[in-house]
């Protein structure tokens, strides 16, 4: 049978709202992460990936909270990254309701920690995210933080060190792409692919179901994760449907603005659908999905 | 015999290995009342017991023989219980495994667990066999079903062949006797056991609790099962 691909939509959350920037700035928000996330595993989603983007895991609206709302009725793998800095956050993750945890600046603190968390909870529960950059000179460096501070790795050298400390997948999101619907970075997919025996997630830059069909039968990845193309559909259904969603004043919301930049928006279905046409397998999408 | 409230209750076994939460959502979902427990006299007790389960065999085995839970298991499947084994807990259910050495299983089921890399390379393959083998698999009944239908009875009664699951593993069970397999999943072209019943012991090495429609009828005809005690 070919190689099969998942598709993984991405939803960065902030407190209690579905959030959406650009080179992980400029959060915008979108709307209630529950709703997406329940029509996300309805419409056949793989797996849903919920990313924190203020790191904060505890207390009322905070990631888990979030994560513990939508785990009670949705019935497809969830890996929660963002703010996973201990083995008792791991435990609290998978408490909620979480099947994977993705952890980032911890494991670029402390290596060792990658190849603690996989002995006590097992690799495939533990997913390194590299949020790379590219240099001037072609490499990428692994930035932490959310994309706010660089690290001393090699994003690829550090892909490679994160496998053999035992992660089970390897998510890796272009920061220069990631949010501006101008295609993926495939060498940098391609590099991190080329260098590893995991399966890995690529993410940043999604622009159209061929752009992830593509990617996917162009590099030997396991799954692709999307945010925007996704999302903005449904956050301007919701808004036509009259969905009464208020975000919080801080933000621009997309809902009032309309400010799309160039995504065009798109559905799971599509995505799948180009991704089967690519000759790879794929869970194809049932309409009957919902939990 | 139990009161039906008693009867109804399953004991999700917990040793220490892999994520509990979700498959007691997916028992409550089903109607079940689940227990997470680690109490050998709980388990003797409930009307059926699940066995899940993540990382790696040897540890597994050891902490269900700390705990005492291994012969608990054994027992409550020799009084007739019905026992649902999840992806690790599938494996457990086997002779031995070759993980990290060799290691003792449960031995319900006569085979043998392996790398699921090397199988692969057995086969000639020659590219890169990623693992973990993580994705949303087809599973089919095996060639030597011939024109039956081995799923009838089992808790793969309604489950339409080609149907997709979601699968993360890195080792495979094989049954002694090829006949044992009850249903199989394709990985790059290499065709391995997925599903194993015996009695009223039923194995598959896909997550049912994460497979969404699909796998929460499994737990729906396991939930059915407890009840017909």
């Amino acid at each position: 049978m070919a190689r099969n691909l998942r598709i993984i939509p991405r939803l960065d959350v902030k407190g209690p709202n579905l959030v959406k920037g650009i080179h992980l700035e400029g959060l915008r928000v979108l709307g209630e992460p529950k709703i997406f996330a329940r029509r996300y595993a309805a419409e056949g989603a793989d797996e849903l990936l919920f990313m924190d983007a203020v790191a904060s895991l505890y207390g009322r609206n905070s990631l888990l909270d979030v994560i513990a709302a939508t785990a009670q009725n949705v019935f497809i793998p969830i890996t929660v990254g963002g703010g996973i800095r201990s083995l008792e956050d791991i435990a609290a993750a998978l408490k909620a309701g979480a099947d994977k945890v993705a952890i980032n600046s911890a494991a670029v603190a402390d290596p060792g920690f990658i190849r603690k968390a996989a002995e006590r909870y097992g690799s495939s529960t533990i997913v390194v995210h590299i949020d790379a950059k590219r240099n001037r000179t072609g490499s990428w460096t692994a930035w932490t933080d959310n994309g706010r501070e660089p690290s001393h790795h090699d994003a690829v050298e550090w892909a490679v060190q994160a496998a053999s400390l035992g992660c089970g997948e390897i998510l890796v999101t272009s920061i220069d792409q990631e949010g501006t619907a101008k295609g993926f970075d495939t060498a940098l997919t391609k590099a991190v692919s080329a260098r590893t025996a995991v399966p890995v997630i690529a993410c940043g830059g999604a622009s159209s179901p061929d752009d992830v069909a593509r990617l996917g039968h162009d590099v030997d990845i396991g799954a692709v994760s999307i945010a925007s193309i996704l999302h903005y559909g449904i956050a301007a259904e919701l808004e036509r449907e009259g969905y009464g969603f208020s975000g919080a004043g801080e933000f621009r919301v997309v809902a009032e603005k309309r400010d799309f930049g160039r995504v065009v928006p798109t559905t799971l279905a599509a995505v799948k659908q180009a991704v089967l046409a690519a000759g790879l397998d794929c869970r194809p999408i049932a309409g009957e999905e919902a939990a | 015999m139990n009161q039906k409230g008693s009867s109804a209750r399953v004991a999700i076994i917990d040793y220490g290995v892999g994520n509990l939460f979700s498959v007691a959502q997916a028992c409550a979902h089903a109607g079940m009342t689940a227990e997470v427990t680690s109490d050998p006299a709980r388990i003797q007790a409930a009307g059926g017991l699940i066995l899940p389960g993540v990382g790696a065999f040897g540890f597994a085995m050891a902490q269900l023989a700390r705990l005492k839970l291994d012969t608990a298991i054994l027992a409550a499947v020799d009084q007739g219980k019905p026992m649902l084994g999840i992806c690790l807990g599938f494996q457990l259910l086997f002779d031995e495994s070759t993980e990290m050495g060799s290691a003792r299983g449960l031995g319900l089921v006569p085979g043998r667990v392996t790398s699921l890399a090397e199988s692969l390379r057995a086969t000639g393959h020659s590219g890169v066999a990623r693992i973990p083998h993580i994705g949303w698999l087809p599973i089919t009944q095996p060639s030597h079903a011939g024109n039956r239908d081995l799923w009838q009875g089992t808790l793969l009664a309604g489950t339409a062949p080609g149907e997709r699951l979601y699968f993360v593993h890195s080792f495979h069970a094989t049954p002694t006797q090829p006949e044992a397999s009850l249903a199989e999943a394709d990985y790059l072209g290499f065709r391995y056991c997925c599903a194993v019943s015996r009695g009223r012991v039923f194995g598959c090495q896909f997550h049912p609790e994460k497979s969404a429609t699909a796998g929460l009828q499994i737990y729906q005809r396991f939930a059915a099962q407890l009840t017909i005690t």
